[in-house]
């Protein structure tokens, strides 16, 4: 049976949870830097999954809670995208993975630490920005209420601007606005085409794709082998 | 207009609306889309124009989006097209 664990790291003086599947003396571990916000949500499943299949191939991997996010008790509205490599950082530091997977947004605060990375489907801050923007705008009007990108970017600055159900500081607007993969790690990337399996960050809902899973977790048993440390 | 966008388009809306390669295929420029497809509700729009532009290196201008682009597939890759000729 597949072993599962619900492990803790600390940032900023805060426990934060990691889901963990695997034995603790497995030869590899993968820590998973999901996408974030909304597809988050959309995919959690689907990397749940994937790493129940690595550990049924003998490779361990964690999965962790960001600050304000899933079960943590930290305040959303107050962090921004370097929180969040912080808090990477942090889980890599104490939870000590061989590799890193990093999914959508979690490419833009992956470069933490020397060890290997493999992305999948990098994208920038400012698209996933705009599609909030995008269907915060599409809310506003099927309540009746007129705004524009530029109405809603102001009213960031007076407090916080929600998208997606979640409460950005303008602090976290303009950090994800600019923030790009860096180039300074070691990493390879995939595209989402090269994994058999659907695109579940781009739907509306969230949903599962048992196939996807399957076909990422022998994807990173491959590139995680054929890596060093 | 090229094959290329044609077939990012049909990608996207593969990619976007979660639909089958087989369903995609067998649409035609008079398939009609926002409406005709439960799949793709107002939400559904948000993701495609970024995909879009993503995609097709584009640039949407919000004030530019209205529902005719989505009435039909051929609407959807005639205002693609257009805008990567820009």
């Amino acid at each position: 049976m597949t072993r599962t664990e619900y492990l803790t790291y600390d940032v900023n003086g805060q426990h934060e949870h990691c889901l963990r599947f695997g034995t603790r003396d497995a030869a590899r571990t993968i820590i998973i830097i999901p996408p974030l916000f909304d597809e988050m949500n959309r995919t959690r499943r689907m990397l749940v999954e994937t790493m129940r299949a690595l550990a049924d191939l003998g490779i361990g991997s964690l999965l962790p809670d960001l600050p304000g996010c899933n079960e943590s008790l930290a305040d959303i509205s107050k962090q921004c995208i370097s929180d969040w490599r912080l808090a990477v950082n942090d889980a890599t530091t104490q939870l000590k993975p061989t590799h890193i997977a990093s999914v959508r947004g979690g490419t833009l605060i992956d470069d933490v630490a020397d060890i290997p990375i493999l992305r999948l489907a990098p994208v920038k801050g400012a698209s996933l920005l705009k599609t909030m923007l995008r269907s915060r705008l599409v809310a506003e009007k099927e309540a009746g209420i007129t705004a524009t990108i530029d109405s809603l970017m102001a009213s960031a600055k007076s407090g916080f601007l929600e998208l997606s159900g979640y409460n950005l500081s303008l602090e976290m607007v303009q950090s994800l606005q600019d923030a790009i993969p860096s180039e300074h790690c070691r990493f390879q990337q995939i595209m989402h085409a090269e994994i058999d399996g659907s695109p579940l960050w781009l739907r509306t809902e969230p949903q599962d794709d048992a196939r996807m899973s399957l076909a990422l977790a022998h994807r990173l048993d491959v590139w995680s082998a054929t890596c060093a440390k | 207009m090229s094959i290329n966008t044609q077939e990012t388009v049909r990608a996207i809306l593969t990619d976007v609306l979660g639909l089958s390669a087989r369903q995609v295929a067998a649409m035609d420029d008079d398939t009609e889309l926002f409406g005709a497809l439960p799949e793709l509700d107002s939400m559904a729009v948000a993701g495609l124009l970024t995909e879009m532009e993503d995609r097709l290196d584009i640039m949407i201008d919000d004030g530019d989006v209205d529902g005719d682009i989505f009435a039909t597939l051929g609407s959807l890759i005639a205002f693609a097209s257009s805008k990567v000729e820009e």
